[in-house]
């Protein structure tokens, strides 16, 4: 009994966790709203460099991997350790893939000239230069989200390999998926806010 | 949770639906966009983004099968994002 009511504790406690990353995003949401009212019409001008096609592939791709991490999650509990290795080796490989896509996205725009303090952007009018401050600012903060998320499921999948995580102890896991999840979720909103709506 | 400890466990079939919907409506947010309709583009955007956050939520996250203690206070969270836009909305909107 004992054991159960810590597995939930355990849980509320991740949970707390992604509250506080909540609120972080949401702050920055609202960075983003309350620029986009006062400079629209630069914000529009400077959302057209933005690649569309780059952030579609980047959607699908989480999209993919969250569905991955939710199926390991089942094959543990039901004792299919075959299948949980390889779903989650496959998001690993999404979160990379996703990585390498963000690289070249962001090495374009700095071959451009549009990187944070660049001669460019500060000549540019400032209601740009705020729109790729907090292109770089999310985008970057999210990378580094993936980062974390990655060594997690990493972490996960080497323990379900030794059947540390098994189907009557898979918490760890469970709640590294919640964090990729949550990274999946953030991704959700960032991707019309910045490739879609302008 | 309710009185017993078999945890509930999600079926690939209704994962694999979820995701489907999930790239369904990227397909829908992103043709929407190529139409303009001025300032509800942004709102068509975001209600599209908020179906498919309660879609990860709900069932990625398995939050639909938790116990009241983490619904509670996940909507407590949302609750209190709710205050800080909508009060910074009000100060910024009305200076």
């Amino acid at each position: 009994m004992s054991a159960a009511s810590d597995e939930t504790g355990k849980k509320l406690g991740m949970w707390l966790f992604l509250y506080t990353e909540i609120i972080l995003f949401g702050g920055l949401f609202v960075l983003y709203a309350v620029y986009f009212h006062k400079y629209t019409d630069d914000f529009i001008l400077a959302g057209k460099e933005l690649n569309k096609y780059f952030g579609i592939i980047n959607t699908i791709i989480l999209l993919v991997s969250s569905f991955a991490v939710a199926a390991s999650i089942s094959a543990v509990q039901k004792n299919e350790k075959k299948t949980a290795v390889s779903a989650l080796s496959f998001s690993l490989l999404c979160g990379l893939v996703f990585l390498i896509n963000k690289y070249f996205e962001w090495s374009h725009k700095i071959d451009l000239g549009i990187y944070p303090n660049s001669e460019k952007l500060i000549d540019l009018p400032a209601g740009q230069n705020m729109f790729f401050g907090l292109y770089y600012i999310v985008t970057g903060l999210h990378g580094i989200h993936i980062i974390i998320g990655m060594t997690l499921l990493m972490v996960s999948l080497v323990l379900v390999q030794k059947e540390k995580i098994n189907h009557s102890k898979f918490t760890l896991l469970e709640n590294s998926g919640l964090y990729w999840h949550l990274v999946d979720l953030i991704w959700i909103f960032v991707f019309p806010l910045f490739y879609l709506v302008i | 949770m309710q009185n017993n400890n078999q945890p509930h466990i999600m079926k690939y079939k209704t994962q694999a639906l979820i995701l489907l919907c999930l790239i369904l409506l990227t397909g829908v947010t992103v043709g929407v966009s190529f139409i303009d309709l001025g300032a509800f583009n942004i709102w068509i955007a975001l209600f599209i983004a908020s179906v498919k956050g309660s879609l990860v939520l709900m069932f990625f996250m398995h939050l639909k099968y938790e116990s009241k203690v983490l619904i509670f206070s996940f909507l407590g969270t949302i609750f209190f994002l709710f205050i800080l836009i909508s009060f910074i909305f009000w100060d910024v909107a009305f200076r």
